[in-house]
């Protein structure tokens, strides 16, 4: 297996549901880090609603696949970041979402892109 | 400079995966390495061989074969995604009891560790078709 390392961030931008952007980005993370990559997650946008708590998909037919982000940790996938500005205009806070996040202002948004090597938009 | 190429948008329906192509090609022209594209989400239907575009326009399925097979580019399609969306190779097809296969010369089914791989070991990567 390739030893190299790479900062990689996978910067969420979708709904949970509606489209498969998340579900499809989560499988990339988990595989980011079983390469040992040092992988970041971000969500902005309404990507923010994909860590909201308390998901009801068996209504709308969908995988409930929030149970992912709690295993995260497991992987050691642990830094998971959320644009402030997008949570609160979507009127959330810390206490709706299901795991702990740090959260970054746009400065800290756009550095913390600087910093990586690679980005894969979801 | 090494590119990894990543697609996530499905032929024809959106820009990105033509945009890609010219990318790459000039890319290639330049005297660029892309030794791998790897396709993801909706960008699997790239690999399609049932797609059939009208004659006068351009046969997107065909352009990447015969790109891959010039140039020696390997296409990857990322098997999750190709079983969610009917992308199937013959070895595929018997597996799950399908009735047929449809994947396109010069690509293959893998998985996402090929996206991985080919992350790594890049100098670049050009993401194609984040779809709004």
């Amino acid at each position: 297996m390739t030893t190299t390392n790479k900062r990689l961030l996978c910067l969420n931008r979708h709904a949970p549901h509606g489209t498969i952007h998340g579900q499809e980005s989560l499988d990339l993370v988990l595989i980011a880090s079983a390469f040992n990559q040092e992988i970041s997650l971000a969500f902005m946008d309404d990507g923010v609603f994909q860590l909201v708590k308390d998901w009801q998909t068996e209504i709308a037919g969908l995988k409930n696949y929030s149970k992912t982000f709690r295993a995260l940790e497991m992987h050691d996938v642990e830094k998971i970041y959320v644009h402030q500005p997008s949570l609160q205009a979507r009127g959330l806070s810390c206490d709706d979402l299901l795991i702990e996040v740090e959260l970054l202002n746009d400065d800290e948004l756009s550095q913390l892109i600087e910093q990586q090597d690679q980005v894969f938009p979801f | 400079m090494k590119f990894a190429i990543l697609i996530n948008s499905a032929p024809y329906t959106c820009q990105s995966a033509e945009t890609a192509y010219h990318f790459v090609l000039a890319a290639l022209n330049k005297g660029h390495q892309v030794p791998r594209i790897f396709f993801y989400m909706d960008g699997v239907h790239n690999g399609s061989a049932f797609i059939t575009a009208p004659q006068d326009e351009t046969q997107m399925v065909e352009r990447w074969s015969s790109l891959a097979a010039k140039y020696d580019i390997d296409l990857v399609l990322c098997i999750a995604a190709a079983q969610r969306r009917g992308l199937v190779d013959a070895g595929e097809a018997a597996r799950h009891s399908k009735s047929g296969s449809n994947l396109a010369a010069g690509f293959r089914l893998s998985g996402l560790g090929q996206l991985m791989e080919m992350s790594i070991e890049s100098d670049r990567l050009m993401v194609f078709g984040e779809s709004p």
